[in-house]
């Protein structure tokens, strides 16, 4: 029997993960894609009447379809973050950042983004943030390029 | 309901990195010893179910191929779950209620190592809200930490005591990969890999594979002298998006802990599927589990975190101390997605 190659003669060949797939997103998450693209955010009232955001098409608690959207944001405040030393570089920024998770004003459930400052001092539960813009945007969550502390 | 019980648990030795063998033969192990331990082969099995995920193999129906691993010809009645074996173990045991097979193989492996692993766990967001923004897994559990730090709930202080105690732990489990006797005061001495989470506070990235062997009634008792019997498993999940939960409890494993009975005993050893430190944290309060219960004596996630596999090695470990005699009642939980998403709670118990 043939005995087992070194590692270092071990063939191998780069694994690269991707989405390749073009979706047809749909009346509500399309809405809020399209409210990216134009600097607007949406939500979406659940039955219970709470607003989702990003809106989803089905209510967490009942199943049943949700229709209703509503303007949120653009600003909001931290609710909870983690502070990314070493960004990775698929992260949307190439700085010491934080991850986020931004209740948008008039909504009841928070959006995950990432956040610029000027280190872990500078985020908070609570610190109020609004959202910059990237300068061409698409209709994806990238049009936000992140969120920004709101100028006093 | 019948009486089904593992009554043979294998996994090979958790390693950062098995280059040399490919997933086949990498797994062949772990299913003939789980067989041989109860004088099997795969003859004797009536249902043989799978857990991995393409993902992370890097093509579709890779579990396809590692198939090779039990012989399937002639063929043989199998399925597969895209998830971790604890949950293609749920399928065997459901297989079993049915009555048409007395005996099941579960076994479930995954190379972790190929790809970068926290990036390749995006792909299990929201592909179109959530996804792109590449929120790796570490980023994602260490929002988790820092709304229970912030709830009062815990202290990094416990979080750091939870990530001493599981490598100390790991120094008596042969086949663990990562285990260390040092204080909790030199985890919190480290520099923040993702604040507020610690290197120490995140488990090992593992390849690794693990096999289970079923039987119901008499076929249990058969194969062994004291079979781990199980008494309720139950599994449930919660919404995709984090901003849906409330991050600092978890809901589905308190529902499922509820449905599996834990609370109608007491509990001798409980096995966590812990990866991090603080979620050990919030499961224990969900699981109701005392103070004082032995938790995670082979170490847990934090010593060894084969993806598609860690949640299996937890029921095997289980039913290792029930059918060994130092337990009688044992919890085993398992879980998938980011922040605790959905967990699975199985009861063991073992006889006389």
């Amino acid at each position: 029997m043939t005995p087992p190659p070194a590692p270092d003669q071990v063939l191998s060949a780069p694994l690269i993960i991707e989405y390749p797939f073009t979706r047809t997103t749909g009346p509500v998450i399309g809405a809020f894609l399209t409210g990216l693209r134009e600097q607007v955010l949406v939500g979406i009232t659940a039955s219970d009447g709470r607003v989702i955001c990003p809106p989803v098409e089905y209510d967490p608690a009942t199943g049943e379809d949700l229709t209703d959207i509503v303007e949120v944001g653009p600003g909001g405040q931290v609710v909870t973050w983690a502070w990314v030393a070493t960004p990775h570089e698929k992260h949307p920024l190439d700085e010491p950042f934080a991850w986020a998770q931004i209740l948008l004003d008039g909504a009841d459930t928070p959006l995950l983004h990432a956040v610029a400052a000027d280190g872990p001092d500078a985020v908070s539960a609570g610190l109020r943030v609004v959202p910059r813009w990237a300068d061409e945007r698409e209709g994806h969550i990238g049009d936000i390029a992140c969120f920004v502390p709101e100028e006093a | 309901m019948r009486d089904v019980a593992v009554v043979s648990f294998a996994q090979t030795p958790a390693r950062r990195r098995v280059q040399e063998v490919n997933e086949v033969e990498m797994l062949m192990p772990a299913v003939h010893t789980a067989l041989s331990q109860v004088d099997m082969t795969i003859d004797d099995i009536g249902f043989t179910c799978s857990g991995s995920t393409d993902y992370l193999a890097g093509v579709g129906f890779s579990f396809v191929s590692t198939l090779d691993a039990v012989g399937p010809w002639p063929p043989i009645q199998e399925s597969h779950v895209e998830m971790d074996g604890a949950w293609a173990l749920y399928e065997a045991w459901v297989k079993l209620q049915l009555g048409e097979v007395d005996t099941a193989l579960v076994y479930c492996y995954a190379k972790s190592s190929p790809g970068d692993l926290p990036m390749v766990l995006t792909r299990q967001l929201d592909p179109i809200t959530v996804g792109p923004l590449w929120p790796d897994s570490i980023s994602l559990a260490a929002l988790q930490a820092r709304a229970l730090l912030e709830s009062g709930k815990a202290t990094e202080e416990e979080m750091a005591e939870v990530a001493a105690r599981s490598r100390k732990a790991a120094m008596d489990n042969p086949n663990a990969q990562l285990a260390w006797d040092r204080p909790a005061s030199d985890v919190l001495a480290e520099e923040h890999l993702v604040a507020p989470l610690r290197r120490s506070d995140c488990p090992p990235i593992t390849d690794g594979a693990a096999a289970v062997v079923l039987a119901a009634g008499d076929a249990a008792r058969e194969r062994s002298d004291r079979p781990a019997w199980i008494r309720g498993i139950d599994h449930r999940i919660e919404p995709i998006h984090l901003g849906h939960r409330d991050l600092t409890v978890s809901e589905s494993t308190r529902t499922a802990a509820e449905k599996a009975g834990v609370a109608d005993g007491s509990v001798d050893v409980a096995e966590l599927h812990a990866p991090f430190t603080h979620q050990e944290l919030i499961l224990r309060e969900a699981l109701g589990l005392a103070d004082d219960a032995l938790v995670n004596p082979s170490g847990g996630a934090l010593a060894a975190n084969p993806m598609m596999t860690a949640g299996l090695i937890r029921m095997g470990e289980v039913a290792n101390r029930i059918s060994a005699g130092t337990a009688d009642r044992g919890v085993a939980h398992a879980t998938s997605g980011p922040c605790l998403q959905q967990n699975l709670v199985c009861v063991m118990e073992g006889e006389g």
